[in-house]
């Protein structure tokens, strides 16, 4: 049963994650038949390569560690408080997540940087400092949080938290003993999630951060792509693999300790008006951070948008209608949302397949093997853009599997990332799924895979709909991959963005932040549009 | 010990408490009798802290607690679903109330043997609460619930989900546990036998108000409203106009205590006070069914005219289903409602 | 198990399924490139920069039957070297993008089929670096040059610099921004520009003056360019405070073009005497599938149809002599005469070493 469902999630991993990082590495470190693993001891020991590696390390950690610190009153809020514009808001702070690093990086810069908020008010300028970096992290990590600790956080039992009350416990202890080891297993995964995206990070690092902070995944790049230095890369490559892996088994460990059964009710239950000056003192706190550090940088690339020689107004959007003047574009820039779209939701429907079979494999639970999958999932986070395109290059270049020169290869870069979000969002929620409704239903005569459709499907549908929007989330303002990726003239939002910014000119610059605030509408509406559908049918059974 | 002076709770428009008086003496245990939606479990999130009032106070030992957050009031509530730690083991719940107060580690040991003693689950401690039957979490949540010595110990429908003869042997256990360490309680349930049994005072509530409070030997015996004697299982109500000591009713003359009200009034005849004569006297019924209670036999009997009566009768005595029978009824078993 | 492999099958044709939902309205023709040897499709890889005019491309297959399929990927050394790896097996028929800084290792790792063009005998002998063995026909050169903003050295009253000297001047202090030369192709550029001006044992002694003089490094040109530099409309919006930058020598006339109303002055101009030239080059590529088409493409890439379209779709010059550069160029454009150049061989033996010292000079 659990091979059969594993099967297809393997195989996808194995064809389009293992295989070519596995020859990429292989070209690298293996010379005319002959392996050359003293390379490894020679770049580890080099000064440089030490310096990256520990500042990859703890900078990933600190950023991990605020956007906890940040991001948890949120999920709180979004969970439980009910208030005007609460859907929009969440979606809202998931377009960050979406916005290539390029356009983040310009915004908030307006929010640190010269002339930014805190130059105005206070003189303080953050950029080029480690402290843009962290707070930029935030700003993208945000949602990961609010999206997976509070979509669980919604649908935990009040009462708990009340039985802890009434035995004595404060508002905060009843918190930290009873509802936190509950959403454990949740904001482990977005820890981990969060530790992954930062570890890796690239874009950020760059803009931010200023030529003098590197990390490994920006030291792999240049060692790929710019010097063709595969044995370096490749050396680097596995040291990034072994850290993501051994972080992939701690987390694995811990979470092993505690899992139980959660009690699970109607998120609609839960949610309520805030009450008392408590309560509407952390709503107001939590809003005002979202708006400083997220809504601000974003209003600023609208503002920009806007902003045209001949005062605010949309003329930057109307020229996106046409080819343009000089040419830029073989396509109009709109057909790149278009693409963009079609690209996400292939990618979206890849993730939840091969995401929601690993899944409902991973519920039966099981040994060691299982749990091995488990993080072999996450893995694809913990590896370079690059060092994937670079594999498919010389992996998939034989018929039937000539895909180098297919659009479906965008998608399934793309694929690649989405299944552990749509796993780690899923996963907890079908654990916690009392297995003695899978076996009521059994009884009255379901089959395996309609006790998943009647039983496990109603109760999780709102984590499929809150994974679904994350892969297509991510696939939309995906960069790094599809850049790698020869394809035929289709550009996606992000590319053509790039390509717009990397032009002179004030018409460019107005069409890319013209283009960044029709991706980030778009990833708005898609997300919200998720919310909309209404998940009644929960608990029905 | 407690006391409630017009506690009243609004939902939207929705009074769930309705200036509600109430007062629970120390020792002394109480029982909200209600059925569903009448406003019981609002009442001991009101007194628990969990819902907060729109009018009226809540004092604990004549201490004001509006203002006294949920975790400072020291009151124990035992919640309908129990409402266990799945992330802890037995004992992690029974001790957490004591780790709340900071008592020691050794001390909180003994205090958890003691009390999974208490309620008959000794050495149960390392236990995962997935693994436990509803009996025994029913045992862990009252443990956990008494662990701190609260002073004040409310459950909400405490047997609610357990079979009958567990309960039946709980309620007694609970009431001798109760007994035993002078715990002040206080109950809902929407079971009356379950309230009569445990209680030594019980309120029936309507509506979020207080329909009748008494010893259950008093509200058993002279239900306050046809509301509460029909919530009590009494199905023998008819309307009748008092003159003296009877009352003329569509069933006929049915004799009614000296010093009862007169006039138009309700009358409740327990099925006890139904007696069967033979055909041809008193009241003409048929007999409509026939119900094997044990001890007796309950019989439901269609007159010619008015409501259907219900009869209780020894076994020997009971007529079978279809045959015809007279009905009398004696003065002592009937109650006159007020309204 | 059975219904678990029903399962399995329904999962695989709902992915399937949405594969090809997607793929409706693409104009992938994948299929058709990959029929007989007569192909009538011939493929052009290229990095993200390449644009051409539809008219053109038409024009194209108006004369030669073959239609141009275009594939990029990243920018010029990720598309360089993906076309190494991908050596013998090559995705398209012809590569165009290989400048004089990674021209050696095109070559060197022998991933072009030799082809002379017809027509080379219009393109200038100096920017025919492979002339013996005609491996790379050069297509298109660049300059790397300091731009500065006029409008702040007219309200200085300061004349821009003009040269590498003029720089580390006093009165060009906290001026300048460029660009990190480990991960940004300007960046690397002029570090050679430097590199050529003052030789392999001078140029370091002049980055430690500049950078006592106050050189800004950022990471890209995106940063330098539309978020420093005060002269760019990017820059304006982003209160840029640099009015000297790194940038291309064809930058004015892009202010301009893409400026409504158009002005009659471009807002920044060019310091012609720190220009660094790049030279663009294609190649047919071994093991092309339609060499054919790819021999036909390369002709066509130095005719003047091409050559003369070119400009104002990359913002680069025509190596062909006689092809005639758009009025926006000969208008607002700099004359470069004079660039610092460094032999193609000489950039791959010394790039890393350069680029190394560099980073632990500059950076740290």
């Amino acid at each position: 049963m659990r091979l059969g469902l594993m099967a297809l999630p393997l195989a996808f991993f194995a064809l389009f994650f293992a295989w070519p990082v596995a020859a990429i590495v292989g070209r690298g470190l293996r010379v005319d038949g002959v392996w050359h693993l003293g390379r490894i001891g020679e770049v580890i020991t080099e000064p440089d390569i030490g310096h990256v590696l520990w500042f990859t390390t703890w900078q990933a950690l600190a950023s991990t560690a605020l956007t906890l610190l940040i991001a948890l009153p949120g999920a709180y809020v979004f969970a439980r408080f009910d208030f005007p514009g609460r859907h929009l808001l969440r979606a809202v702070v998931t377009v960050p997540f979406v916005l290539p690093t390029v356009v983040v990086g310009t915004a908030f810069l307006a929010l640190l940087g010269r002339g930014g908020l805190l130059d105005e008010l206070w003189g303080v300028r953050l950029d080029t400092t480690v402290w843009a970096i962290l707070l930029a992290h935030v700003f993208f990590n945000y949602a990961v949080v609010v999206r997976t600790v509070g979509g669980l956080w919604a649908q935990l039992d009040p009462r708990q938290e009340e039985a802890a009350r009434v035995l004595g416990a404060s508002r905060f202890a009843a918190w930290r003993t009873v509802t936190l080891p509950a959403l454990g297993p949740a904001v482990a995964a977005a820890a981990l999630m969060v530790f992954l995206f930062t570890f890796t990070s690239f874009g950020v690092v760059q803009i931010l951060g200023g030529p003098t902070f590197s990390t490994l995944e920006v030291e792999i790049y240049r060692q790929t792509a710019e010097l063709l230095d595969l044995p370096t890369a490749a050396v680097l490559t596995i040291v990034q693999f072994a850290a993501v892996g051994a972080v992939l088994a701690v987390h694995a460990w811990t979470v092993r300790r505690r899992e139980s059964a959660l009690k699970l009710v109607d998120p609609k239950q839960t949610a309520r008006r805030p009450r008392g000056a408590g309560q509407w003192t952390l709503l107001a706190g939590v809003l005002a951070v979202i708006a400083v550090l997220i809504l601000l940088p974003l209003g600023v690339l609208v503002a920009r948008s806007l902003d045209t020689p001949d005062g605010y107004g949309f003329g930057y959007f109307r020229s996106l209608q046409s080819v343009g003047e000089g040419g830029t574009f073989l396509v109009p820039p709109l057909e790149a949302v278009w693409n963009s779209v079609q690209y996400a939701l292939a990618a979206t429907g890849i993730a939840l397949v091969i995401g929601g079979l690993a899944a409902a494999a991973l519920t039966r639970r099981g040994g060691r093997l299982v749990r091995g999958f488990d993080a072999l999932l996450m893995l694809p986070l913990g590896v370079s853009a690059v060092t994937v395109g670079f594999g498919f290059l010389i992996t998939l270049d034989r018929p039937p599997l000539d895909l180098r020169t297919s659009w479906i290869l965008v998608p399934l870069a793309q694929a690649l990332v989405g299944v552990p979000f749509v796993v780690r969002t899923m996963l907890p929620v079908l654990r916690a799924v009392d297995g003695r409704l899978r076996e009521a239903a059994a009884v009255l005569g379901a089959s395996p895979l309609r006790v998943w459709r009647e039983v496990d499907l109603p109760l999780v549908r709102r984590a499929l709909l809150i994974a679904a929007g994350f892969a297509f989330a991510v696939s939309l303002g995906e960069f790094g991959a599809t850049v790698f990726i020869a394809r035929p003239d289709r550009p996606t939002l992000p590319v053509a963005v790039a390509r717009l910014l990397g032009r002179a000119g004030d018409l460019n610059y107005g069409q890319a932040m013209a283009l960044s605030t029709i991706l980030m509408v778009v990833c708005a509406l898609s997300l919200l549009l998720l919310e909309r559908v209404r998940t009644d049918r929960t608990g029905e059974f | 010990m407690l006391k409630l002076d017009g506690v009243t709770v609004r939902f939207g428009e929705r009074a769930a408490l309705d200036a509600v008086d109430l007062e629970v003496a120390e020792h002394e245990t109480v029982c909200v009798l209600g059925p569903s939606g009448s406003g019981k479990s609002t009442l001991l999130r009101v007194v628990a802290g969990l819902q907060p009032v729109d009018e009226g106070r809540v004092l604990l030992e004549g201490a004001d607690q509006g203002g006294v957050p949920v975790h400072r009031r020291g009151v124990g509530l035992m919640f309908q679903d129990h409402q266990l730690f799945p992330q802890r083991d037995v004992a992690g719940n029974v001790s957490f109330g004591l780790r709340m107060r900071g008592v020691p580690r050794a001390r909180q040991a003994e205090r958890v043997e003691e009390l999974l003693e208490l309620v008959g689950l000794p050495g149960a401690g390392r236990r995962a609460v997935a693994a436990l039957s509803g009996g025994e979490q029913q045992r862990v949540a009252l443990a956990r619930a008494l662990a701190p010595s609260p002073r004040l110990l409310m459950l909400d429908e405490p047997l609610g989900q357990l079979d009958r003869t567990l309960r039946e042997r709980l309620v007694v256990e609970l009431r001798s546990l109760f007994g035993r360490l002078g715990t002040t309680v206080l109950a809902v349930t929407h079971d009356q036998g379950e309230a009569f049994a445990l209680a030594d005072r019980v309120v029936v509530m309507r509506d979020g108000r207080i329909a009748q409070t008494g010893t259950p030997l008093e509200v058993w015996q002279r239900p306050a409203s046809e509301f509460v004697a029909r919530f009590l299982g009494f199905e023998n109500v008819v309307p009748g106009v008092v003159s003296g000591v009877v009352a003329s009713t569509e069933w006929g003359a049915v004799p009614v205590p000296s010093g009862s009200a007169q006039g138009a009034v309700r009358l409740l005849i327990r099925p006890a006070g139904v007696r069967l004569l033979p055909a041809g006297e008193g009241l003409p019924c048929e007999v409509v069914s026939r119900t094997f209670r044990g001890n007796h036999v309950a019989l439901r009997l269609r007159p010619r005219s008015g409501p259907v009566l219900e009869a209780e009768c020894g076994v020997r005595d009971a007529a079978g289903v279809g045959e015809m029978v007279g009905v009398g009824f004696v003065g002592a078993e009937v109650v006159v409602l007020a309204g | 198990m059975r219904s678990t492999k029903k399962m399995a099958a329904g999962a695989l044709a709902a992915a399937l399924g949405v594969s090809t939902l997607a793929a409706c309205g693409g104009k992938d023709d994948t299929a058709k490139s990959d029929g007989g040897t007569k192909s009538k499709t011939v493929t052009l890889v290229s990095h993200d920069s390449f644009a051409a005019s539809d008219a053109v491309l038409k024009e194209f297959t108006a004369q030669t039957g073959y239609t141009v399929k275009v594939l990029k990927s990243g920018d010029a050394g990720a598309a360089l070297n993906q076309e190494i790896l991908t050596k013998g097996s090559p995705r398209g028929d012809v590569f165009f993008g290989v400048d004089n800084t990674l021209l050696s290792r095109a070559l060197d790792h022998g991933i072009f089929t030799p082809y002379e063009a017809k027509g080379l005998a219009a393109v200038p002998a100096a920017v025919q670096l492979d002339k013996g063995q005609h491996r790379v026909t050069p297509i298109d050169t660049g300059d790397i040059c300091v731009n500065y903003d006029k409008k702040y050295f007219a309200d200085k009253k300061l004349s821009p610099p003009s040269s590498f000297t003029d720089l580390i001047k006093p009165e060009y202090k906290n001026l300048l921004v460029t660009e990190n030369a480990a991960t940004s192709s300007p960046g690397l550029g002029f570090l050679l520009g430097t590199a050529a001006q003052f030789g392999d044992d001078g140029w370091q002694d002049y980055w430690k003056k500049l950078k006592d003089n106050g050189v800004k490094v950022v990471d890209g040109w995106e940063q330098a360019y539309n978020q420093d530099f005060s002269g760019s409309a990017g820059g304006k919006k982003a209160k840029g405070d640099r009015p000297l930058v790194v940038s291309y020598a064809s930058s004015p006339p892009v202010e301009v073009l893409y400026a409504k109303p158009q002005p009659t002055e471009a807002p920044t101009g060019v310091a012609t005497g720190t220009c660094f030239r790049q030279t663009e080059f294609a190649g047919l590529l071994k093991g092309a599938k339609n060499e054919a088409g790819g021999k036909a493409l390369l002709d066509f890439l130095i005719s003047k149809k091409f050559q003369e379209d070119m400009p104002l779709n990359m913002f680069v010059n025509p190596v062909v002599k006689d092809a005639k550069l758009p009025e926006l160029f000969t208008k607002f454009g700099a004359t470069v005469t004079e660039t610092h150049d460094v032999a193609p061989e000489k950039i791959s033996k010394n790039r890393e070493q350069w680029v190394k010292s560099w980073s632990s000079l500059v950076l740290k």
